[in-house]
C-alpha cells in the first residue's frame, strides 16, 4: 500500500530523493561551491514538487485555449458575469507563480553565494571551508 | 616506516603521506601537548577540526539526520492526494476558479498566470524584482573595484593580444545570432500576457543576447552603449515605475485603470491595463541584472 501510493505519485517522490541529494551534499561537502551546487539540487526539487502538484491529468496549459474568442469572456452585464472560461479545461495556474518566485530567489541567493565564495577565495586561497577556518582559527590565536 | 595501512588511510581521509622525519616530529609534538591538560587539548582539537574521530561522528551523525528527514517526507508524500486528480485540495479550490473564471474580465490577459503575478498578486512580483535588484547591488559591494591605472594598461594589452577579437567563428556567429535573440527576447517580453514568457523569460534572453555580444566583440564596443551608469539608471528606473504604477493601482481600488488605450480588447497586443508596461520594466530589471552578474564574475566591473 505504501509503495503503491509512492508509485502514483512518483514525481513528489522524485522531487524528494532529489531534495535528499542536495541536502546530503550540503551536509557532506567541504568545497563551497559544492555547497552551493547542494543548495541548487534542492531548489530544483522544490520546482519539481509544485509543478507537479498543480498538474491535472488531460488538461492544457492556463493560457485561453487556441481558437477561442477572448472577447467574448471580457464583458459584464450589470456586474455579472455572463461567460466565463470553463475551469474543467485548463490546469492549476498557482504553483507556475509560485515557482517562478522561486527561482528568482534562487538566482539571487546563487549569485550572492558566489561572490562570497570568490572573496573568500581571494583572502585566504581556498575554498575547503575546514581550511578557511583552520586558518582564522590560527589568525585569531596570533592576535 | 611507512605502513601500508597508514597508505591506506591517507588514500581515504586525503592527508599526506607521513615520511619518517614527519612522524618523529609529530612524536615530539605529542609529548609537548601532554604539558597542558586533556580537556585543553580536546577544545582545541575540536576547534581547529583536526580530529578525525569529531569528523568522521559529524559525517555518520549528518547522514543520519538526512535519512530521517528524507524518510519522514517521503512518507509523508504516501499520503498526498494523488497526482493529477482534479478533485485535489490545491486544484479544486475557491482561488483557481476565481482566477480562471474572471481572469480575463478582471485583468484582461489571456494567460492566466501572467494576469496572477502581474495583476491579483503584482506586489509578490514586486518583491521578486526588488530581490534581484538588492542581490545585484550585494554582487556590486562585494565584486567591483575599479582598476587602477596599471592593472587598465595590462587589460588591454591582454584585451588585444587574447581577447576573441581574433575568433572568426565566434564574431560572424554573433552577429548572425546577437539580432535573432534579441528579436526573440523583445518578442516574449511583448506577448507575456497572450502566451507563454512574461518579464523575467524576456529579460534573461534579453541579458543572454547582451552577454554574447560581450564576448564576441569585447568590453570597449559594449561600453560604448551599456556602461555602469546606463546600467543603474535603468535598473532604479525600472524599479521605481514598477513600485509606483503598482501602488497607484493598489491605491485606487485594485482594478484596472479606466485608460481605455491601454485596457484595450483582450487577446490584441496592447491590452491588460499595466500588464505589458510592468513586463517591460520587469524584463529592463532582469537584463540589467544578468549582464551585471555575468560581468562581475567576469572582470570585477560593469
Amino acid at each position: 500500500m505504501f509503495v503503491k501510493e509512492l508509485v502514483i505519485n512518483f514525481y513528489e517522490t522524485a522531487a524528494i530523493i532529489v531534495f535528499g541529494i542536495g541536502f546530503v551534499t550540503l551536509l557532506l561537502n567541504r568545497n563551497i561551491i559544492k555547497k552551493i551546487i547542494g543548495f541548487n539540487f534542492m531548489d530544483t526539487a522544490i520546482y519539481l514538487f509544485l509543478a507537479s502538484k498543480g498538474y491535472i491529468a488531460g488538461r492544457i496549459a492556463p493560457i485561453l485555449a487556441e481558437g477561442t474568442d477572448p472577447t467574448v469572456y471580457q464583458k459584464a452585464v450589470n456586474g455579472v458575469l455572463t461567460n466565463v472560461p470553463t475551469v474543467e479545461k485548463y490546469i492549476n495556474p498557482i504553483p507556475a507563480g509560485l515557482v517562478l518566485t522561486g527561482i528568482v530567489v534562487s538566482v539571487s541567493f546563487t549569485a550572492f553565494f558566489l561572490a562570497l565564495a570568490v572573496r573568500l577565495y581571494r583572502e585566504y586561497h581556498t575554498l575547503d571551508l575546514h581550511e578557511i577556518i583552520s586558518i582564522m582559527n590560527k589568525e585569531e590565536n596570533k592576535e | 616506516m611507512i605502513s601500508l595501512i597508514d597508505t591506506l588511510k591517507s588514500f581515504v581521509d586525503g592527508a599526506p603521506v607521513k615520511k619518517e622525519d614527519d612522524t618523529k616530529l609529530t612524536i615530539k609534538k605529542v609529548s609537548k601537548h601532554h604539558e597542558t591538560s586533556f580537556t585543553e587539548r580536546v577544545t582545541s582539537m575540536i576547534e581547529k577540526g583536526e580530529s578525525k574521530t569529531a569528523r568522521s561522528a559529524y559525517t555518520v551523525v549528518a547522514v543520519i539526520m538526512a535519512v530521517i528527514i528524507i524518510a519522514c517526507l517521503i512518507y509523508t508524500v504516501s499520503f498526498l492526494p494523488h497526482f493529477g486528480g482534479a478533485d485535489n485540495p490545491a486544484n479544486s479550490s475557491e482561488v483557481v476558479k476565481a482566477y480562471i473564471e474572471n481572469g480575463i474580465h478582471d485583468t484582461g490577459a489571456t494567460n492566466f498566470v501572467a494576469g496572477m503575478i502581474l495583476n491579483y498578486r503584482a506586489f509578490d512580483t514586486l518583491g521578486e524584482s526588488s530581490v534581484l535588484f538588492i542581490a545585484a547591488t550585494t554582487v556590486i559591494i562585494l565584486l567591483f573595484r575599479h582598476k587602477t591605472k596599471e592593472e587598465e594598461k595590462i587589460a588591454t594589452v591582454e584585451e588585444e593580444v587574447y581577447e576573441d577579437k581574433h575568433d572568426v567563428i565566434l564574431r560572424h556567429g554573433a552577429l548572425i545570432l546577437v539580432p535573432v535573440t534579441l528579436m526573440f527576447g523583445v518578442y516574449v517580453l511583448f506577448n507575456g500576457h497572450l502566451s507563454p514568457g512574461g518579464g523575467f523569460s524576456g529579460g534573461t534572453i534579453l541579458g543572454a543576447a547582451l552577454i554574447l555580444y560581450n564576448l564576441a566583440f569585447g568590453d570597449k564596443s559594449t561600453q560604448k552603449f551599456f556602461n555602469y551608469n546606463i546600467n543603474k539608471v535603468v535598473k532604479i528606473s525600472a524599479l521605481t515605475f514598477y513600485a509606483l504604477s503598482q501602488s497607484y493601482m493598489f491605491f485606487t481600488g485594485a482594478n484596472r485603470l479606466p485608460i481605455p488605450d491601454i485596457n484595450g480588447v483582450a487577446g490584441s497586443l496592447i491590452s491588460s491595463g499595466f500588464i505589458l508596461p510592468l513586463n517591460i520594466g520587469v524584463g529592463f530589471e532582469v537584463a540589467c541584472t544578468m549582464f551585471g552578474f555575468y560581468s562581475l564574475f567576469d572582470r570585477e566591473e560593469i
